[in-house]
């Protein structure tokens, strides 16, 4: 039975799997030990519990345990890769390279560096959403200390050629970040195949807890250095000082886990109910637009435009489904999608956009109801709109003198 | 955003929704807004006797644009040029209960009864 209302925004968040916060239970109030206690069996206990959460991330991300920093989410993740790199290597260089389409916790940051005196190349990318290696070649100097590219897309969920980035950093002997929360537990991620230096992730874009996350930070062939940006008592070699959160690493390890032995199948499925969701919604309304790479992207992410309707009225038509939109009006700064915008979507046409995120609980019934239920809101708002009046009539919308405000 | 039960009530039953005949000596329209911002007005106004007879709009926008000019609909009707003419934005924003970020829209309600009416004279050869 389908039962509403619907949540298909799986990149903003995801439910705890059941099986995750079973296994935290028992750690928040009978093993409820300091796991830096060495002297009684409470803390080996907790010691032993994170150990294990330690071995199951490294497992699903081919590293080493040690090589895994516990942090509050990928936002602390990627503040410290970039700070932390930045402040190490400052002797090195003080060139930083990442992309235009990156989340705000690199581009914020990033902004803050400059202020500091650094200096950031911001990569434009094409019009698939994707970054251009020869630009990456030839935007590297002699200064240049960190290149930050994000693994797959939070918008329009593209996947950036990652193992080639990590080639191009490795033969200039430059640390390579990646910002992975949407795509780790998502789609195979391996630091060694793929020449990551530094790696973001988080728990709660994996069915597991809000509040955790990590950073992987390589210790061989190179060892990464990072001056941390919490002092204290020395946790995570140094890198991370702060109590550990056990109930929730112990939850991240355990989603990890589970991601790693259902994430062939789960991928399989949820790209073929995209797809059923892309041509119902293709097949039935004309003028749609499939944002970003058609198949260089997660499973979990459709986004597309609707030409002549705006998104947030659209979400609006959608209140029983839970989605999300590139729309001005769905923001506090009244711009549209810098994402969007970056692939050289017109504004208009970003307004227009929606992202539908697919997860491990969306069933074929959702799948069906959503698109029924955009192509009816659609089409509804399409009466409603002079913009789709005036094209229907032939008039070129481009040349039209629209009074701006 | 959470929206008042009147901008919802616009939204889900919008009022006057339609158009009539641009060409029509007696119909003023206006156009106002751009896709670019993410919203578009056009109000049509069917004047006869200096008086409005009948209204009808179009929009792209959020909810509150649609609901700022399907409320602008209902209110000129029956009204002559200079009564339409005086309906401020900020009786619209106060009879839906627009948040501030959400004031432009009924800016743009009140500039799309403004166009219309010009658009009449200019047709009609009015001052």
């Amino acid at each position: 039975m389908l039962k509403l209302p619907i949540f298909m925004d799986y990149h903003s968040t995801t439910p705890v799997d059941p099986r995750v916060l079973e296994a935290m239970l028992p750690y928040f109030t009978q093993k409820f030990g300091n796991a830096a206690s060495k002297n009684h069996s409470f803390g080996w206990e907790a010691e032993e519990a994170v150990n294990k959460a330690r071995e199951q991330v490294a497992q699903l991300i081919s590293c080493h345990p040690k090589e895994v920093v516990f942090t509050s989410g990928a936002t602390e993740s990627d503040n410290l890769a970039l700070k932390g790199v930045a402040s190490m290597y400052r002797e090195k260089g003080n060139h930083i390279i990442t992309a235009v389409t990156e989340h705000k916790a690199i581009l914020d940051t990033a902004k803050r560096l400059e202020k500091e005196g650094f200096k950031v190349t911001y990569l434009p990318v094409k019009p698939d959403g994707l970054i251009d290696l020869e630009l990456l070649k030839s935007s590297i100097t002699d200064q240049t200390i960190l290149i930050s590219i994000m693994m797959a897309n939070n918008e329009i969920g593209v996947i950036q050629p990652i193992a080639e980035i990590g080639q191009i950093a490795k033969e200039r002997g430059i640390l390579f970040h990646t910002d992975a929360a949407q795509a780790v537990g998502k789609i195979p991620v391996n630091v060694e195949a793929m020449g990551i230096d530094l790696m973001s992730f988080s728990g709660h874009k994996m069915y597991g807890p809000k509040g955790i996350g990590g950073l992987y930070v390589r210790r061989k062939n190179p060892r990464v250095r990072l001056l941390p940006m919490m002092d204290g008592g020395g946790h995570e070699r140094g890198m991370r000082s702060g109590t550990l959160n056990v109930p929730m690493i112990v939850g991240l390890g355990e989603a990890c886990e589970i991601s790693g032995k259902e994430m062939i199948q789960e991928g399989l499925r949820l790209t073929q109910m995209r797809k059923k969701l892309q041509d119902h919604i293709m097949g039935e309304l004309d003028e749609v637009y499939l944002n970003g790479h058609p198949e260089n992207r997660l499973p979990q992410n459709l986004n597309m435009s609707f030409a002549y309707v705006e998104g947030e009225s659209l979400l609006m038509g959608l209140k029983e489904i839970a989605l999300s939109s590139g729309s001005a009006c769905t923001t506090a700064t009244l711009e549209p999608s810098y994402v969007l915008r970056a692939l050289g979507v017109g504004s208009d046409l970003a307004h227009s956009s929606l992202r539908f995120g697919l997860g491990r609980f969306t069933t074929d019934e959702e799948i069906e109801y959503v698109g029924k239920k955009v192509v009816e809101a659609v089409n509804r708002l399409r009466e409603m709109s002079p913009l789709y009046e005036m094209a229907k009539e032939g008039i070129d919308l481009k040349s039209v003198q629209w009074t701006e405000h | 955003m959470s929206y008042s039960k009147k901008v919802i009530d616009h939204y889900n039953n919008p009022r006057n929704m339609g158009s009539l005949d641009k060409a029509d000596k007696e119909v003023g329209t206006g156009v106002v807004g751009a896709p670019e911002c993410g919203d578009v007005m056009k109000l049509q106004l069917k004047i006869s006797g200096g008086i409005i007879e009948d209204a009808r709009f179009k929009t792209f926008g959020c909810g509150s644009a649609i609901a700022s000019s399907s409320l602008a609909t209902e209110w000129v009707k029956g009204k002559t040029l200079d009564e339409a003419f005086q309906i401020k934005n900020t009786e619209i924003v106060n009879e839906l209960s627009l948040p501030p970020v959400k004031i432009h829209c009924s800016v743009l309600a009140e500039d799309a009864i403004k166009a219309a009416i010009a658009d009449y004279k200019k047709k009609n050869d009015i001052a």
